[in-house]
């Protein structure tokens, strides 16, 4: 299965897009992302050891967008999802709680204190003796160090919240470890990936594995990988949050789907972000 | 009066008719290679009306996987499963019967959803609401929509 556009329709679709210059949902495939004229993304890599049987290389969701949906992304005055970084840099700074802390107390600036984070959710920890997506990282600090309530998993708070932290680890790879402790989840979440839900009987694979690259309707077929994640949406004018993503394409299988911040989500969560191991982190990205 | 009630009798007797004669899902007879012999209604079904099942987002929309030069004036076609130009040469009524209420019988592990089957699944949901399955779970598509459709594909013959 290639990402090259097969077919006569493909074709006559590329074609008109080309002629017409609707750049619809057709993608230069071939694009480079460098960001700000500075971050240079990996938007193409080889494929980590544990996909080596399956695909030979994995790509950014980035690729399979229109020419103007890419260039939103090129700069951070165009990309919309900066409007609510900049409102979860408010956050950051505001005391919230009992401890009367801010995020910026102990951790500073985040631009700092925060590179490197992002690349490396979900991630085992050990003192708690539980797997970690970047927003249960957030919540035990505000219960723990803040003694402020905790944000509702997939809330624009949060959802901003973790675009900021994202940031600062733009254009550093994915590296999402899956052994030890993690190993348990990460065989969850794979199994969840090829699991065929819903009435229409549709697995994560199905779609993003055998199909990436093939037109779904109006849809250009991504890998699904979150490395962008979370992603301003032009669907929805807001930041997604991987679980929201997740929650939707289940759902999407006529199924009955499961929660945002579920141990389910948490197990794929870690699993599909292995599957990206090697692309650049991009959020906050923006996608259709 | 008198009329209003021959009536009702009458559309009473017309629906029984009609149950009589539909298979429901669980009940469809499936042959050695995935056909269906029987219409599921017991009758032909309507090309016409099969034409706007395959065609529309919110009934069949076959098109989401199928291309088909027959349907230009639809956009967007997928790129996902066969062309359906040419399926009712390639294939009989029974086994386009057959592919549509379960693809899977004929094809193991095809992506091709099932479109009249309301059981074995995993976290079934209510349509595209994302909650759980009524008890009473309906198949994608009834059976005069399913017969339409095959009697669409029919229809799309090689020259």
């Amino acid at each position: 299965m290639g990402i090259s556009l097969r077919g006569t329709l493909g074709l006559a679709s590329a074609v008109a897009a080309l002629t017409l210059g609707t750049g619809t949902a057709i993608a230069d495939e071939e694009a480079e992302l460098v960001v700000n004229e500075e971050i240079e993304m990996v938007v193409r890599a080889e494929a980590p050891d544990h996909l080596a049987d399956t695909l030979d290389t994995i790509y950014s969701g980035w690729v399979f967008r229109s020419d103007e949906t890419q260039a939103l992304q090129a700069d951070d005055f165009d990309n919309p999802g900066f409007v609510f970084v900049d409102v979860a840099m408010d956050a950051w700074n505001a005391a919230d709680g009992a401890a009367g802390k801010s995020c910026a107390d102990c951790h500073n600036d985040p631009m700092d204190s925060m590179v490197g984070v992002r690349a490396v959710y979900p991630k085992w920890n050990d003192e708690a003796g539980e797997l970690r997506t970047l927003e249960m990282q957030i919540n035990a600090c505000r219960t723990g160090q803040m003694e402020a309530e905790e944000w509702k998993y997939d809330g624009s708070d949060m959802v901003n919240m973790t675009a900021l932290i994202s940031v600062p680890s733009r254009g550093l790879p994915v590296n999402v470890a899956y052994d030890g402790p993690a190993q348990e989840y990460w065989e969850m979440g794979k199994e969840l990936y090829y699991t065929r839900t819903g009435q229409l009987e549709l697995a994560c694979a199905n779609c993003h594995e055998d199909h990436y690259g093939d037109m779904i309707r109006a849809d250009h077929l991504s890998q699904g990988q979150i490395n962008g994640f979370p992603v301003y949406r032009l669907k929805n004018a807001k930041l997604n949050s991987a679980h929201a993503r997740f929650k939707g394409c289940i759902r999407d299988t006529r199924a009955h789907t499961y929660k945002p911040g579920s141990a389910e989500f948490v197990a794929l969560e870690l699993y599909v972000a292995t599957r990206g191991n090697g692309l650049s982190v991009e959020a906050p990205s923006v996608r259709n | 009066m008198k009329q209003a009630v021959v009536g009702a009798i009458a559309l009473m007797a017309s629906t029984v008719t009609v149950q009589a004669a539909e298979t429901v899902p669980g009940d469809v007879d499936y042959g050695e290679y995935g056909e269906v012999q029987q219409s599921l209604t017991g009758a032909p079904g309507d090309s016409e009306a099969g034409r706007e099942v395959v065609s529309n987002r919110a009934l069949g929309n076959c098109v989401a996987c199928h291309a088909a030069e027959a349907l230009v004036d639809v956009p967007w076609h997928g790129e996902i499963g066969p062309v359906l130009d040419g399926a009712g040469s390639r294939w009989s009524e029974a086994e386009l019967r057959g592919i549509v209420a379960n693809a899977k019988m004929m094809f193991e592990g095809t992506m091709m959803p099932a479109f009249y089957k309301t059981e074995g699944f995993t976290r079934a949901g209510d349509a595209y609401t994302g909650d759980p399955a009524p008890e009473d779970l309906p198949p994608i598509l009834t059976a005069q929509q399913v017969e339409d459709v095959v009697a669409y594909l029919m229809t799309l013959t090689d020259e």
